[in-house]
């Protein structure tokens, strides 16, 4: 009996919440093969059964390594994956799951779909974006197993009440190893994670202005904070925070593009987010052409008012 | 140290995406070494002359065009340049491409490869830590910080929220992001001194591709969008029309 391997990303411990999307993806194509889900956390977790099991895995692996390290994650996955006889394992489009992705295709000598943001569970077509979002391309893995990544934001969690069978497995031994993890500062969530998004361009002024766009951010629980590559090469705001072609790629619900020009390369990194918002004095920049709504104005003006407006 | 850095001949990022037959179309591209292969050069320059000696190598698997970039990273500075010679290379996925440079490499000898963390166009992220993977040596991936000092490596790399210090040992595949290093333009000497630095062709063959691409279109169209007047509206419309909030 074959399986759908979803590989859980957990960070000291705590189970990354975007991996639970790629759990349900796990679920829809087991339910379209017949066969069963099974959750791997490469390393040791404090895991709630329920709720791997809520987003549709049948069972839970734990892994019993202390600390992160990919080459090892990626082994005791090739492992568990022919053990299960897994016909398909899925990641998460995170930097580690990205990290860990080609190795496993690699032991298991197979292909790999990476950053999906559809598939297909009856043909076992991905979709996936190419050249910055500017074309998207259906692709196939050519090989015994499917090894995919999906994007965060992009797929569903089962939401069903079950909880899944848990067990331990030995790790593999590492290579390279995770010694030190330092959190950056705050309780926003990553860009890539957050599931709304504001992001800064080079119309907010001056950074002394960053903390009207913070307001809005407070206001609505877990948005995080992003900025155009102007704002990060003056060195307003750090590279973690960048969008676009050359920082992060996002995509959630709703991303709100203030004084931002919508270039390109800004496009790259949001384009596919599900609604744009755009704050711009210029009716015509290029912005309000990607944007579901758009306001014309200061941004300086209107973010007060916004932030007032969502406190109601 | 011996080191190799990999780099991919990539339509240049501000080309216009061609679509045709379903297909990314990319003949009437521009085309320029991947971005992300530069801070693979560089760290390789700079990790050579902190060891203290040693080759710098540039590696492409690709047609004979490549040779266009690879002499691009002899004007860098790299010692030497190696073309991984196949016609088709430009078909190959990451996995595949994998496969081909760590059978090449795998018969030589080598400290370090280099890496960028992804190329733009396909965006795959995987050739290095597939590699990697497949010589058996460890990889660290999207590094912003490398030291090696005494055959062990210490490398930072940022994730969601934080950022990781990463140790192995020698020898070891690295793959490279943004603020590893400021990669060096070629000075007119540098371009002078290429033109005589030895580019070695070896043909290689093409294995059976892992990734097949059925189809390829334009992202769908956004439905239009709207302006709203003022802030009220705004938060009005995302609560009861696009309910994200
Ligand atoms: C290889 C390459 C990679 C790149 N990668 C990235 C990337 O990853 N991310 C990225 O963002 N860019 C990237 N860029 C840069 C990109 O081309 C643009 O230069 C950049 O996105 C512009 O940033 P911006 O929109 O903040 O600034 P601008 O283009 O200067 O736009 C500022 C906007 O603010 C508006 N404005 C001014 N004052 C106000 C006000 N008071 N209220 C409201 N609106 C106001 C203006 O009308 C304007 O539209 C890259 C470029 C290259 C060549
Ligand atoms: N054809 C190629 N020749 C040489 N290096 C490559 C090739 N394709 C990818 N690479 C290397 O692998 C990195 C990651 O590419 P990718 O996995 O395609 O995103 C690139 O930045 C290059 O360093």
């Amino acid at each position: 009996m074959s399986s759908v391997l979803v590989i859980l990303e957990t960070r000291q411990g705590e189970l990354r919440p975007s991996c639970l999307e790629a759990v349900g993806a796990a679920r829809v194509i087991a339910d379209a093969k017949g066969c069963a889900v099974v959750a791997l956390a490469p390393e040791s977790a404090n895991l709630d059964a329920a709720v791997i099991g809520a987003a549709g895995a049948d069972q839970l692996m734990v892994a019993t390594a202390e600390v992160h390290s990919a080459d090892a994650a990626a082994a005791t996955a090739a492992r568990v994956a022919r053990e299960i006889s897994a016909n398909t394992v899925l990641l998460t489009a995170t930097v580690r799951g990205r990290d860990i992705t080609p190795r496993i295709a690699a032991l298991l000598d197979t292909g790999f779909a990476p950053d999906c943001t559809a598939v297909d569970a009856n043909t076992m077509v991905f979709t996936r974006p190419i050249c910055g979002g500017k074309a998207f391309s259906n692709v196939r893995i050519n090989g015994d197993v499917v090894v995919a990544s999906l994007r965060p934001n992009f797929f569903n969690a089962a939401g069903r009440e079950h909880t899944a069978e848990a067990s331990e497995v030995p790790s593999e031994a590492a290579k390279a190893q995770v010694i030190e993890v330092a959190a950056q500062s705050g309780e926003r969530p990553d860009v890539a994670e957050a599931s709304i998004v504001i992001s800064g361009g080079r119309g907010m002024g001056s950074p002394d202005n960053w903390h009207l766009l913070e307001k809005v951010a407070d206001v609505i629980p877990a948005t995080g904070l992003g900025a155009s590559r102007a704002i990060v090469d003056s060195g307003w705001r750090p590279h973690s925070e960048q969008v676009g072609q050359t920082g992060k790629t996002v995509s959630p619900e709703l991303y709100i593009a203030v004084g931002i020009s919508g270039a390109i390369q800004h496009l790259a990194g949001m384009s596919s987010s599900k609604v744009i918002v755009a704050i711009n004095k210029d009716a015509d920049a290029p912005i309000f052409k990607h944007a579901t709504y758009g306001i014309v104005g200061d941004a300086l003006e209107i973010l007060p008012e916004l932030a007032a407006e969502l406190e109601k | 140290m011996e080191i190799f850095s990999f780099v991919k001949r990539v339509p240049s990022t501000t080309a216009n995406v061609e679509i045709k037959d379903q297909q990314l179309d990319t003949s009437g591209c521009e085309f320029e070494i991947n971005p992300y292969d530069r801070f693979a050069v560089e760290e390789g320059l700079r990790q050579k002359e902190a060891a203290g000696g040693g080759t710098v190598t540039a590696v492409s698997f690709g047609d004979d065009a490549s040779q266009k970039e690879l002499r691009t990273t002899l004007a860098m500075g790299a010692d030497a340049a190696l073309l991984l010679k196949n016609d088709a290379a430009d078909s190959a996925d990451a996995a595949t491409t994998a496969k081909v440079i760590a059978a090449a490499i795998g018969e030589r000898s080598f400290d370090l490869l280099l890496f960028g963390k992804q190329s733009v166009g396909h965006d795959q992220h995987g050739v290095g830590a597939g590699v990697a993977t497949r010589l058996g040596i460890p990889c660290i991936t999207e590094v912003i910080s490398l030291d090696i000092s005494a055959g062990q490596v210490t490398a930072q790399r940022g994730v969601e929220g934080a950022v990781e210090t990463i140790t192995a040992s020698l020898p070891c595949a690295i793959t490279c992001q943004k603020g590893l290093n400021e990669p060096r333009l070629a000075s007119l000497k540098g371009i002078m001194a290429a033109k005589k630095k030895p580019l070695e062709s070896v043909d290689v063959e093409m294995p059976a591709l892992a990734l097949i691409v059925e189809s390829t279109q334009p992202p769908a169209a956004r439905p239009a969008g709207r302006i709203v007047n003022n802030a009220a509206e705004l938060v009005d419309a995302l609560r009861n029309e696009a309910k994200v909030l």
